[in-house]
């Protein structure tokens, strides 16, 4: 008697309708078909050997989605109905997401394309059913994420226009860059850029903690796109871990390539999440941990048991990863300064913190805050207070690889600046740490290419010469609604007017010259 | 040094079973509580069975379902029809 309906076991379901559905080539050659698989020296001798963990299947794909998008446009839908941004804690908070959305979910674009495009250079159908899937999944995270974001954008500025400003914008030449870097390198540095550094090692700390901090500031919206970009991220990391093995399984001569990959996107990384550890300590009003708490769980805690494990292949943890465990204790109150002193020229308010967000600061970070930035913290209150709110006219000087102006400062000196510099065919470039400078002697040939926002403008490349006609002309900021200081700003009018407080005197709480 | 592997699920209706059928079998697993989130660390090795959950849910249930609801792992994975395994070696 015929057995009814019987089920494959996902094992091999997953060898039927992966790997069965690949062929031999037999009128061309493989290496004509997948000629971007050799150039970067990565030797691969058996692709079978490919794991997905998952094990997941097209079917099976589509039917969760399905339900993961259902389930989080019902939420989208019950936001925008019962108007969700009134129920935010604070409207400095919707200064995160315009960050986000500017900064962040264009990288969620430049994903979609980067996976779409590697999936074509695999010769292994696994790796190349993996990208196909990763890049549908990236592709609904920029949309989603757009859709989600779409309903504070017709309540508040500064999100009207995110796609435009990431590729102008000077503070978002950093993420832009750092994913134009990888889309530009070869394959498998691709996926030890994007799956392996970046998705593994350090997205937790973009997602986990600050989409947590999201739901504790009572936006709905927001923490469901985010946790449910997040669901598809555990598949993203799990790939990201099988790729490392797989590459260094494959062959001995692997290993030094990879670990000299791992060096470079740790870093990169890492100086990118300078943003994310603004975010986490000065735009969410209600905070869930610091960004030194969270570094310390996602990247010491759970960062040193993972290259704990990589060791049996000769890795080693990321070359300079002494000084970004340093660096947990400055990077946010050193980013927070430079955009409050550039908030002239951002798509988001800035302003200095409340007192008791200063005391949060001083507990959390017992070593550096009261030391090195509370004092300076202060005295721009009480400038701004009398009337003189400070914002820095000299554009700043930007290293040439990661683009972040050279603001850190040294391991052993926080009060000295990290600064180097190296004479490259005649030219002088600028770096802001070892790591940077590093990564610029590895390929100078890719670095002397960047498009550096600060020269471009003294180039004359970028519509006008003055910050104020690059600011509106060019990035399209709208001067007066978006930028400036938060205080007296037309987002915070609007909140006290929704949350039933006077606004005080209109007349003189514009006074938001920038000199 | 200590090699802890983590899983974090959305806190939701799901995830109350899962984080009760990971409880039982994973007695010394530490299950911490943050705003929507759930985040459950193990030293070296977590699982989450089948046959648990669905004694929990009275149902049948796929181990493909946590995809729904899972938001973050740390491990390495083994996933079969009746497990699912996060582990360092």
């Amino acid at each position: 008697m015929p057995v009814k309906n019987k089920k494959l076991n996902l094992k091999d379901k997953y060898q039927y309708l992966t790997r069965d559905m690949a062929w031999e080539p037999t009128y061309q050659k493989k290496e004509d078909i997948f000629p971007n698989e050799s150039f970067e020296g990565i030797k691969i001798t058996d692709w079978s050997q490919w794991e997905d963990p998952f094990r997941l299947t097209m079917d099976a794909y589509w039917k969760y989605q399905a339900e993961k998008e259902k389930k989080l446009y019902a939420i989208f839908d019950a936001f925008a109905q019962n108007n969700g941004h009134q129920n935010i804690s604070d409207a400095r908070y919707v200064n995160a997401l315009k960050l986000f959305l500017s900064g962040v979910s264009p990288l969620e674009h430049a994903a979609f394309q980067g996976y779409a495009r590697v999936g074509r250079d695999f010769s292994g159908a696994g790796a190349r059913v993996a990208c196909q899937m990763q890049a549908i999944d990236e592709l609904r995270h920029s949309q989603t994420q757009q859709h989600a974001m779409s309903h504070y954008n017709k309540h508040f500025n500064g999100l009207h226009d995110a796609a435009h400003m990431h590729d102008r914008v000077w503070f978002l030449s950093v993420p832009k860059s750092f994913f134009d870097d990888a889309r530009s390198a070869g394959p498998f540095e691709f996926l030890t850029a994007i799956s392996f550094s970046f998705e593994y090692v350090l997205t937790n700390l973009l997602f986990v903690p600050f989409m947590s901090g999201a739901a504790y500031n009572g936006d709905m919206a927001t923490v469901t796109f985010g946790f449910s970009a997040q669901s598809d991220e555990a598949r993203h990391m799990t790939l990201g871990l099988e790729v490392i093995k797989f590459i260094l399984e494959q062959h001995e001569d692997n290993v030094p390539i990879v670990q000299r990959w791992i060096d470079k996107w740790f870093w990169r990384g890492f100086r990118m999440l300078s943003l994310v550890g603004m975010m986490m300590d000065y735009m969410l009003p209600n905070r869930v941990m610091s960004w030194a708490e969270a570094w310390e769980v996602y990247y010491e805690q759970n960062g040193g048991a993972l290259f704990k494990d990589l060791e049996r292949y000769g890795i080693r943890p990321p070359k300079y990863q002494d000084i970004a465990n340093d660096a947990k204790h400055h990077i946010s109150h050193q980013a927070w300064s430079t955009f409050y002193q550039y908030g002239h020229a951002t798509n988001f308010h800035t302003w200095m913190p409340e007192k008791d967000e200063l005391d949060w600061l001083s507990e959390k970070y017992p070593e550096t805050f009261d030391k090195y930035y509370r004092p300076r913290f202060e005295y721009w209150a009480r400038e701004h207070a009398e009337g003189r709110r400070f914002y820095n006219n000299t554009l700043p000087q930007l290293c040439q690889v990661c683009q972040i102006p050279t603001i850190f400062t040294e391991k052993d000196d926080p009060t000295v600046l990290s600064h180097r510099q190296i004479v490259h065919e005649g030219e002088r470039y600028h770096f802001c740490s070892d790591g940077c400078c590093d990564i610029f002697k590895n390929e100078p040939e890719k670095y002397v290419q960047a498009w550096l926002p600060v020269h471009q403008i003294y180039q004359g490349n970028c519509e006008g010469g003055d910050v104020e006609t690059v600011v509106s002309k060019y990035y399209h900021i709208n001067i007066g609604q978006d930028n400036f200081e938060y205080i007296g700003s037309p987002d915070h009018k609007r909140w006290l007017s929704i949350k039933g407080k006077q606004t005080g005197d209109k007349e003189s709480s514009s006074s938001q010259d920038a000199a | 040094m200590s090699q802890l592997v983590f899983i974090a699920f959305q806190d939701n209706d799901n995830a109350r079973y899962l984080v009760d059928a990971i409880a039982e079998d994973n007695p010394e697993a530490e299950i911490q509580h943050q705003p929507a989130m759930i985040r459950i660390q193990a030293e070296k090795r977590l699982v989450i069975n089948r046959e648990t959950m669905e004694e929990k849910l009275g149902r049948d249930w796929d181990v493909q379902e946590m995809l729904i609801d899972v938001i973050s792992i740390g491990g390495n994975v083994d996933e079969d029809d009746d497990h699912f395994i996060l582990q360092w070696n």
